[in-house]
């Protein structure tokens, strides 16, 4: 879980373009949505792309993506229990 | 008071007509244009249906009698079509007779073709041709050309209110007496491109299009061109012009909330039905029909109707329906093809019914029009609202 | 028609045009088939957040409109028109690049929202918070032509006081190689070229942003009043006199009332005959090009504008942009006629305020 967490952290600061955030300035906990990162509703669009390229997740409602999102600890959750790739 | 502009001819081709009397016919025996994907190769053909207009390019440039070695794409055909039938509509034979003008507008261009060779164009020498053609003010270039027009020629690409913007544009031209004429609206074709882009928004359905529905899933996508002629009263005097309708009112403004979401109040919408009712000096009591833009989105229609009664007041919101069931949403082209709707329900007294909507949204009481009315029709308000926010509202009266 | 006034400028080119001394630094271009532009310093300008979405195209229009808004000392203006010749081609390219590569699937919906032609305009709005209209004009030369007569149009009939009005244009490295299969850009061995006097087809690609504000009155700071715009579509080799001089006569100037006349002389034998017929409308002119500093491209008249404007403002041309040696005791008005390949021809007649 935890190299599922660095790794999703690596690739939401590629795939959003977060060329001056480190790493290390994500915590698992922090909010990705309204807290320090300003990511919107167009990064929410991409991060299901994502789960979908990357771990074979599709997500048919776009909503639910609001509660998958919340922390880098719910996302790596929620692909954990999902993952098909 | 407003300044009135006259409207003397119109032109459209769209999936429910090749010309205007189709276009009436289809809108009047409530035959829509939404079907598969044929006329182009894609993943999503079978899934998502579009307003696709069954000619191929060869049949198109076979119709409009162009050289062999034409560059046109699809965008430019079908605006040369729709352009065409309006000249010829509004009596025009020599088009530089007066100080004539071209406003059109596109956001495809010429993606159709750039997107089966860009990356291969150099295997492809007899399709380079089409590189030069690939730009949006291209297809305007390209539609003055075929009609031979020799004047003030512009584009405009503001995504789904180009061709209200143009309209619009081609108005206050005349109104400050520098064209005497302005051929105005917009063409947008189907591209693989713009498909793929609207379903990464997730905003397409994959079913047919439910505006102002509760459970409406997103828009179809469609293609079409319309342009409308606009003269001044001194030209409509001399040539002893018949009047279709007038432009009696327009407005733009901008959201400024987001690149493609509208702000939960409407407040781009808003202003710019406003300016467009300021402009026309019409009481917003005199307004008999909207057409709105009703693309089906979850987020458009919440915005659009909370604005709609922010103008005319809760219950008091005239008659309104969507014509995007019937067409899909084309784009640049689409406040032109509803400019012309607009003009047929005024010269026939009919508004035109939002098919597939069964259950009213549950934020407000805004109930479309579903079956075809008999109504007279004096003013009619049109609605075109477009990414990065771009909102624009056209008022059409009778003459 | 009446005046209006150009009261803020900014312009980021192939030259370090936001340098405070750029008017001595010119450094000509003729060796290679395209330049790029000098661009700022984006962080000090927008947030991060907002860079990261950002194509060269509204970086550099965010960063030249901020300078021209600040100029002319406006904060939210009463409308924003832009135009622009290829849009937002980067991002349109990266998109198209994804849906071909990767055969329609996994799509993600970036690089479609920002390739739209108006996400400048819409973008400069969204910073500003500014509700007022909002134009693109997507001609293929005459873009920034058509937003100025739309401006001024505006101003004249008191629907604004400040129009903010701006060109822009970016490169691909994709389109510039398919330019140059084309031959819209010259062939390698056809360098080192000579703008004036070229015998080969094709020019050299630049790119550029140019911002404007233009006021219904007139500041301290005011650079140059904007007289009349006009455009045609095309024009045959023969016409060209007589459009020029209709132009002029519309607006009560005979051909030698004009002190300088900037011309779009971009190395492209064939079209820049029209350039050479102008020349011969004005003997006693000071005659001037441009596209040797700003290269040719959509919006390239942003460049030859905004130099127009100094020129103006400072009483002084620099040597680098003459073709001929006339010089006038006062630059009393600026005269601009360019087109793209013969496409999109415009006038602008400009005057010292």
């Amino acid at each position: 879980m935890e190299d599922l967490k660095l790794e999703l952290k690596h690739k939401i600061i590629e795939v959003l373009n977060l060329e001056d955030v480190a790493v290390e300035e994500i915590k698992d906990t922090d909010p990705l949505f309204g807290g320090g990162l300003g990511l919107d509703s167009i990064d929410a669009l991409e991060l299901i792309v994502l789960l979908d390229k990357d771990y074979g997740i599709k997500l048919a409602d776009p909503k639910k993506g609001k509660e998958i999102f919340q922390s880098i600890d719910t996302m790596a959750k929620f692909i954990e229990e999902n993952r098909t790739k | 008071m407003g300044h009135k502009i006259a409207i003397t001819g119109m032109g459209i081709i769209s999936s429910v007509g090749n010309n205007v009397e189709e276009n009436f016919i289809s809108l009047t025996t409530g035959r829509h244009g939404i079907s598969e994907i044929q006329m182009f190769e894609s993943r999503h053909a079978g899934h998502i249906k579009t307003g696709e207009i069954k000619q191929s390019n060869e049949e198109l440039v076979q119709h409009l009698q162009l050289n062999e070695d034409n560059n046109v794409t699809r965008t430019s055909l079908l605006g040369m079509i729709a352009a065409k039938e309006a000249v010829e509509n509004a009596g025009i034979s020599d088009i530089n007779a007066f100080r004539t003008g071209l406003i059109s507008s596109t956001s495809v261009g010429g993606m159709d073709i750039t997107e089966k060779y860009f990356y291969n164009y150099e295997d492809f020498p007899e399709k380079q041709k089409y590189i030069d053609a690939h730009d949006a003010g291209n297809s305007s270039l390209a539609i003055a050309d075929y009609l031979g027009l020799k004047g003030m020629v512009s584009t405009i690409s503001t995504a789904c209110s180009s061709a209200a913007n143009a309209i619009m544009m081609g108005a206050k031209l005349i109104k400050n007496g520098v064209l005497d004429r302005v051929i105005v609206g917009g063409t947008d074709s189907l591209s693989k491109f713009t498909l793929n882009g609207f379903n990464t928004l997730m905003i397409l359905t994959d079913s047919y299009n439910t505006p102002f529905d509760q459970n409406r899933k997103g828009l179809n996508l469609g293609e079409a061109a319309a342009f409308l002629v606009l003269e001044s009263d001194e030209v409509v005097k001399k040539e002893d012009k018949k009047v279709l309708a007038y432009l009696s009112g327009y407005g733009n403004a901008n959201d400024a909330h987001h690149q493609t979401a509208s702000s939960e109040n409407g407040q781009g919408a808003y202003l710019a039905m406003q300016q467009a009712l300021k402009v026309s000096g019409i009481d917003k009591e005199e307004i008999n029909y909207i057409n709105v833009h009703g693309t089906a989105t979850p987020n458009n229609d919440l915005s659009e109707g909370i604005a709609m009664i922010r103008i005319f007041g809760e219950g008091n919101v005239p008659e309104f329906s969507s014509t995007k069931a019937f067409t899909g949403h084309t784009l640049a082209a689409a406040a032109g093809i509803e400019a012309v709707y607009s003009i047929l329900a005024i010269q026939h007294g009919i508004i035109f019914p939002n098919l597939n909507f069964k259950t009213p949204m549950e934020e407000f009481n805004l109930v479309p029009v579903t079956e075809l009315r008999k109504k007279n029709i004096n003013h009619v308000l049109s609605n075109s609202f477009g990414f990065g926010g771009n909102c624009s509202t056209l008022i059409f009266s009778k003459p | 028609m009446s005046s209006v006034y150009i009261n803020g400028v900014s312009c980021i080119s192939v030259q370090d045009t936001l340098a405070e001394d750029f008017f001595g630094q010119f450094k000509p271009e003729n060796s290679v088939p395209i330049v790029k532009a000098i661009e700022p310093a984006y962080k000090e300008f927008i947030p991060a957040a907002m860079i990261r979405r950002m194509s060269k195209t509204v970086k550099m229009s965010s960063v030249a409109s901020h300078y021209a808004l600040k100029e002319a000392g406006i904060e939210k203006p009463d409308a924003i028109i832009v135009g622009t010749g290829m849009g937002c081609s980067q991002d349109s390219e990266k998109f198209l690049k994804n849906v071909i590569d990767n055969q329609e699937e996994f799509l993600t919906p970036t690089y479609f929202i920002q390739s739209t032609h108006n996400t400048v305009a819409g973008q400069i709005a969204l910073a500003l918070q500014c509700h007022a209209y909002n134009f693109t004009y997507v001609n293929t030369s005459s873009a920034l032509e058509f937003s100025l007569l739309d401006a001024k149009l505006q101003l004249t009939d008191d629907e604004a006081e400040n129009i903010l009005v701006g060109s822009t244009d970016e490169q691909t490295e994709r389109t510039m190689e398919l330019y140059q299969l084309r031959h819209i850009i010259k062939k390698t061995e056809h360098f080192p070229v000579d703008f004036l006097t070229s015998t080969t087809k094709g020019v050299l690609w630049g790119e550029g942003s140019s911002f404007f504000v233009i006021g219904k009155n007139k500041t301290e700071n005011s650079y140059a009043q904007i007289r009349d715009i006009q455009i045609t579509n095309k024009l045959e080799q023969q016409e060209t006199e007589s459009f020029i001089e209709a132009f002029l006569v519309k607006n009560n100037f005979s051909l030698t009332d004009i002190d300088a006349v900037i011309l779009g002389f971009s190395g492209d034998q064939e079209s820049d005959t029209y350039y050479k017929t102008a020349i011969n409308l004005f003997p006693e002119s000071a005659l001037l090009y441009y596209k040797h500093l700003s290269g040719e491209y959509n919006t390239a008249s942003g460049f030859s504008t905004f130099m127009a404007c100094h020129i103006l403002k400072n009483q002084q041309i620099p040597e680098i942009m003459m073709i001929n040696s006339i010089k006038k005791n006062a630059i009393k008005n600026v005269l601009l006629y360019n087109h793209l390949l013969g496409n999109d021809h415009s006038l602008v007649l400009l005057e010292k305020v």
